[in-house]
């Protein structure tokens, strides 16, 4: 039996996971229209390569990652791009980003798959470039590309811990997922393994989840894999969280600001492991995954569901219940209100709570913090909410940032167990994005600073250089005077050329009309051979008439000179 | 008694030489109060203030010459910022232009004659263009100081508000009623 250790703090919430986990997952049915983002993942948005109006097949790329750390967007079946456009998307914001509309065609036709039976012959480089193509990214939440964090040397790694932990409520579908591809999620394990070069995989599950513990037990047993262990590990909010998982399973406490795998762990989902497997060995991308719909609907349960779906096409599927005010994505303790009902399935999408009243009363008002420090005690980070409050109420940022604030995970738990019923968390989430707002503009600032002192310097540098020049050609030019003086003429003046800056200027005057009158004389008007005396009294009249706009010029030159 | 004497004023001129050299040594070029009052202001460079620039607005602060709150760009929380490095009280804004939101340049590059006179205003080099050829703005380098605008012979450089999108939104501060006990 293995050791388990603790994480500081954590709650337990009503799981509210049994409405939805005793029906199997099902295909959700092809909805009318699906709207994909391109900037699903962390890191920077897909590019567009398709256009409205082209057919494409299910699987084709249609976002091509852009840059070292983003992803790849595929159509999630076939059919015809309807727009490229900005449209609202599954964000707390309510921002419009930019979308592929796609209007399946029913046909659901896959493109040219390659399946691979042996992936063990392919570069560790072929694996991530295919993983990156497939736009796998985390599933658990993160959205992190996959391909960047399956990077590692030999003797690095230690431990591959594949998350089915689960912690938060009405959250069911990687439950589900390990009941019925436990196979699958062993196989992308066994991948991620190999990349990683880790020793030893542990699959975290959480002990109210004995179907899928059970599953997964069987098909290690079954699939012989070595050095594999399915692990239970104790119900505790947010015991899902990857630092916290780590904890538990390991013992290894992740400092701030240090990464796991400089501590020989590397953390994935299950559902991001089955995802890779399909990428690698069916060479299927990542289109859809699976999805609980739960909350205020008569037959809660786990679908899968394409990436783009409408959000109430889907959930019309599980006998929506009246009294609907809005979706939530993810669960009640860490999921966002979603602007509109419309939005689409993205990447990050685990589960929908149909939100009404009588399941997520309006809370309670808030009362001042009275310092009890419960939240402190909760708090898996084990940071002191209470200060964190303190400064981000106070917009006190520095200080906040001081008290770690960056480590806290937006688990929730100190909102949950706060007796004044404050918001904990929306102070923290406003405080983090300030932070990051004024760092950026200090970025700027920084970059227009430099961009600023350089064009000084290139000004002055230009001014320098012309003055130089100047006084090159004009050395040079003496230096011929001095050159053709010293032949014909006499000796004296150009001993000292220096004393004798006017003849100097004359002599440039000079050089000038003559190089003026050479180039004049040099120049032949063209056609003026054999010439009818018509053409003949023609360009005499012309001329007549130019010599007098001459003189005529030189009287008011004249005139203008007195005055 | 003479030996002791002797020992301190060894000692005295020892140290004295060391913090004379170090004095030599270690001499620090220009004001650093400048450079501390240029990190905080927002380097739009745009003259608001009524310097040629944030470097000179940053001198004349640090010389006691020019007031805290007249940069537009830096808004209220610049004059915060300076207020605390400088150990000053707060001051409500006090410059000629009122601070606005910030936006960047965009050329309507149809009307664009090439004359290159933006290019010559622009402080930090964000734009691109050669004589008689379109000119540009590089939104990401622009700092919408607005130089480039009156230079323009045809109007055609208009200043946009940057626009709220999903990679710069900001969680809102929570607000909610407070109730008093019954």
């Amino acid at each position: 039996m293995r050791t388990l250790y603790q994480f500081h703090g954590g709650i337990h919430p009503p799981t509210n996971k049994t409405q939805s986990n005793h029906t199997p997952i099902k295909q959700a049915s092809l909805p009318s229209k699906l709207v994909i983002p391109l900037h699903q993942h962390v890191g920077s948005s897909a590019k567009p390569i398709v256009e409205a109006g082209q057919r494409v097949l299910k699987g084709e790329l249609i976002g091509a990652p852009d840059g070292h750390l983003s992803s790849a967007v595929h159509a999630p079946t076939s059919g015809t791009i309807s727009a490229i456009d900005m449209q609202i998307v599954a964000h707390p914001s309510g921002i419009p980003d930019l979308c592929i509309t796609l209007i399946p065609d029913g046909l659901d036709e896959w493109i040219h798959r390659e399946p691979c039976d042996d992936w063990c012959a392919l570069s560790h480089t072929e694996l991530r470039h295919r993983l990156r193509q497939a736009g796998v990214v985390g599933l658990g939440g993160a959205v992190f590309p996959s391909d960047v964090k399956l990077y590692s040397h030999k003797h690095k790694i230690k431990t591959l811990v594949l998350n089915g932990a689960e912690c938060e409520p009405y959250i069911t579908c990687d439950d589900l997922l390990m009941r019925e591809r436990a196979t699958e999620i062993l196989q992308g394990a066994q991948i991620m393994r190999a990349l990683l070069y880790a020793e030893e995989v542990l699959i975290g599950i959480e002990d109210n989840k004995p179907e899928a513990i059970a599953a997964m037990r069987a098909a290690v047993t079954e699939g012989c894999h070595e050095r594999m262990e399915v692990v239970a590990v104790p119900t505790i909010y947010p015991g899902g969280g990857a630092k916290q998982l780590i904890r538990v399973l390991t013992g290894i406490e992740v400092a701030a600001g240090v990464r796991s795998t400089n501590l020989g762990v590397q953390c994935f989902n299950v559902a991001t492991a089955y995802s890779a497997w399909r990428a690698i060995g069916h060479s299927e991308p990542l289109i859809s995954r699976i999805v609980t719909i739960t909350g205020n609907v008569g037959h809660p349960q786990n679908f899968e569901a394409l990436i783009g779906t409408p959000m109430d096409e889907l959930v019309a599927q599980a006998q929506p219940l009246p009294g609907t005010t809005g979706y939530i994505m993810g669960g009640p303790m860490m999921g966002v209100l979603m602007p509109s009902m419309q939005v689409g399935v993205i990447k990050a999408t685990n589960c929908i709570i149909a939100a009404a009243k009588n399941l997520f009363p309006a809370p309670a008002p808030a009362l001042p913090c009275i310092r009890c420090t419960r939240c402190a005690e909760v708090c898996p980070s084990e940071l002191q909410p209470q200060e964190l409050y303190w400064f981000s109420k106070a917009k006190n940022l520095d200080k906040a940032e001081d008290y770690h604030l960056f480590d806290c995970i937006e688990c929730g738990a100190c909102s949950y167990v706060c007796p004044s019923n404050i918001p904990l968390v929306q102070y923290y989430r406003f405080a983090k994005s300030e932070i990051w707002a004024q760092e950026a503009s200090q970025k700027a600032a920084d970059a227009a600073r430099e961009r600023h002192e350089f064009r000084e310097s290139r000004i002055e540098r230009e001014k320098r250089e012309k003055a130089e020049k100047l006084a090159a050609k004009e050395k040079a030019a003496i230096e011929a005077r001095a050159l053709r003086a010293e032949t014909p003429q006499a000796v004296v003046s150009s001993a000292r050329p220096d004393a004798d800056p006017e003849n100097t200027m004359q002599l440039k005057i000079q050089l000038a009309i003559d190089h003026a009158k050479e180039q004049a004389a040099a120049i032949k008007p063209k056609n003026t051979e054999q010439l009818t005396p018509q053409q003949l009294a023609e360009i005499a009249d012309i001329e007549a008439r130019r010599a007098r706009v001459r003189e005529i010029a030189k009287d008011v030159t004249h005139i203008d000179g007195h005055s | 008694m003479l030996n002791a004497l002797l020992a301190m004023a060894a000692i005295a001129i020892l140290l004295g030489a060391v913090l004379g050299y170090a004095a030599i040594k270690f001499r620090v070029e220009g004001n650093p109060l400048v450079d501390k009052i240029d990190a905080v202001l927002p380097q739009t460079q745009c003259g608001q203030c009524g310097f040629p620039g944030c470097k000179p607005y940053a001198t004349a602060i640090a010389e006691g010459v020019a007031d805290i709150n007249l940069c537009p760009p830096g808004g209220d929380e610049g004059i915060h910022k300076l207020a605390d490095l400088l150990g000053m009280e707060y001051k409500p804004f006090g410059g000629a232009t009122q601070p606005k939101p910030k936006s960047v340049a965009i050329i309507d590059e149809s009307n664009c004659i090439g004359c290159t006179l933006c290019i010559q205003a622009c402080p930090v080099d964000a734009i691109v263009g050669a004589a008689k050829q379109m000119h540009t703005i590089i939104a990401s380098e622009c700092t919408g100081c607005e130089l480039c605008v009156p230079p323009c012979p045809v109007d055609c450089i208009s200043m946009v508000p940057i626009e709220e999108s999903i990679a710069n939104w900001k969680w809102k501060y929570p607000v909610y009623a407070l109730t008093a006990s019954k």
